[in-house]
């Protein structure tokens, strides 16, 4: 016969797992995407199960749960599924108020949500450069670089993040950049973010670095690096001459 | 505090062929918001719009109390916030929210790039967008389904967010069906968006937004000629 602790003990594991439960992230560790959802289920500190998913080898679930695209990240919440990062974010926000990642008022919200937008359209551009070659790559590092001129010079102020004091959904759209961007640059062998071209972009990304939630939760550098590196030269070497 | 700014509070700056701008037109009359709509010469732009929208140089863009709002469903989500009194436009679970956004998103990254080029294109490259159209339309109405519950929009029964983002394209849609010979709205495959379509364009807050056919078809053909004018650049 159990006792009332064992019981207590027991009931109590049951329904901290059933709540954590309720929200899984369908992830993948290298991708940049899948940590947006992470960054700001972890900066609100909402629980969550966490499920690696092998991108070369689809799961049934992921397949179910993203039919239109296909991709991570996806987050479900008591089994519905919420597809697209920065959708998710949106849900995330609206669902879980705590620490808000947009502002309050609907004119910076929008203001906001413009970035967020211009990050989804012209990020695109960075991998781009990493997966291509000749003039298409040429041109992908040109766009690259207006894009990080656009942010310098019109939407980053002089506070520490794009949205204020604190870090919000623009720095988390945005965070690639921290990252990712630099490994891009060292497998190709390029430099496009010059620290001193770009002093308050460089300013950020240290900012950025420096938050906790952040600072804990990127991908190990070198591993990257390999990861990159290695799948850089299956796309190029499999890719036709252009 | 609804509807009490006065006209000058609100301009939107567009122009009538856009279905982006449409949106933001959409969006007001729901709210039945008056405002000033300032018409962009095509070919120039213009310096309000230059200086509002200095990042992309684009329309639509929503100027409310001097302040720029741009990007066309970043501003029908700002009409929606700002004037909250009013039917609201935005379905109010934000599950409903996360997947009319996902769609609206859909609309503008995958439906109307593809569908844009069909006009211009021949053959094989003509063929595979028409699939590539006529299977995202599936899609849709799989969506509409789930979405309408058996009402008139996606919004239920007054319209919504995504009815404002899809419905916007329905001019295009048109144009592009009858400038492209195609049939891509199909009463056989897409019943409910048939539907949906008709009642879509004759609410009260769409009428008179949706160019006619014909005007659209004429306004492609002149800027065809345009750009074929100024040469490949």
């Amino acid at each position: 016969m159990t006792s009332l602790v064992e019981l207590l003990t027991y009931l109590s594991v049951s329904l901290s797992s059933l709540s954590m439960a309720e929200l899984k992230l369908l992830g993948s560790w290298p991708s940049p995407f899948s940590y947006r959802v992470i960054w700001a289920l972890k900066l609100k500190g909402i629980p969550y199960e966490y499920i690696e998913e092998d991108l070369s080898n689809k799961s049934p679930l992921l397949l179910q749960h993203s039919p239109v695209y296909k991709k991570i990240p996806v987050l479900l919440h008591a089994g519905k599924p919420i597809c697209e990062s920065m959708i998710i974010l949106e849900y995330i926000e609206e669902f879980w108020p705590q620490i808000p990642l947009l502002p309050f008022d609907p004119f910076q919200r929008a203001i906001a949500r413009f970035w967020v937008k211009f990050a989804d359209d012209k990020i695109p551009a960075m991998w781009i450069v990493y997966r291509s070659s000749g003039k298409e790559q040429e041109k992908a590092m040109k766009d690259t670089v207006e894009m990080l001129r656009v942010i310098e010079e019109h939407a980053l102020g002089s506070k520490k993040f794009f949205g204020g004091e604190e870090i919000g959904m623009v720095d988390i759209a945005f965070g690639q950049i921290a990252e990712w961007l630099g490994v891009i640059e060292e497998i190709v062998g390029v430099k496009l973010l010059e620290d001193h071209t770009f002093p308050r972009l460089h300013a950020w990304i240290l900012n950025f670095k420096e938050v906790p939630v952040i600072r804990d939760n990127l991908p190990d550098h070198h591993e990257m690096f390999v990861f990159f590196k290695r799948r850089r030269e299956l796309l190029l070497s499999s890719s036709q001459d252009q | 505090m609804a509807n009490t700014s006065s006209t000058h509070d609100v301009k939107v700056l567009g122009a009538w062929p856009s279905p982006f701008v449409i949106r933001a037109r959409i969006a007001l009359n729901i709210k039945s918001v008056e405002y000033e709509f300032l018409a962009e010469t095509p070919g120039s732009k213009s310096q309000l719009l230059l200086q509002s929208n200095p990042v992309h140089k684009k329309i639509p863009v929503l100027i409310h109390r001097g302040k720029p709002i741009a990007e066309s469903l970043i501003i029908v989500q700002y009409i929606d916030e700002v004037w909250s009194s009013g039917p609201s436009i935005l379905p109010s679970d934000p599950y409903d929210r996360a997947i009319a956004r996902f769609w609206a998103a859909y609309v503008d990254d995958k439906f109307f790039p593809s569908m844009s080029l069909i006009k211009s294109e021949q053959g094989e490259k003509k063929a595979a967008l028409v699939k590539q159209v006529t299977e995202g339309l599936v899609l849709l109405e799989e969506a509409f389904q789930k979405s309408s519950k058996g009402k008139a929009f996606f919004g239920g029964d007054r319209i919504g967010y995504l009815d404002v983002a899809f419905g916007s394209m329905l001019g295009w849609l048109r144009a592009t069906e009858k400038m492209g010979e195609v049939k891509l709205l199909d009463e056989a495959k897409t019943p409910g968006l048939v539907q949906w379509a008709e009642s879509f364009c004759a609410d009260g807050a769409v009428k008179g937004l949706i160019p006619e056919t014909e005007k659209l078809v004429e306004f492609a053909k002149l800027l065809a000629a345009r750009m074929k004018g100024r040469g490949s650049s």
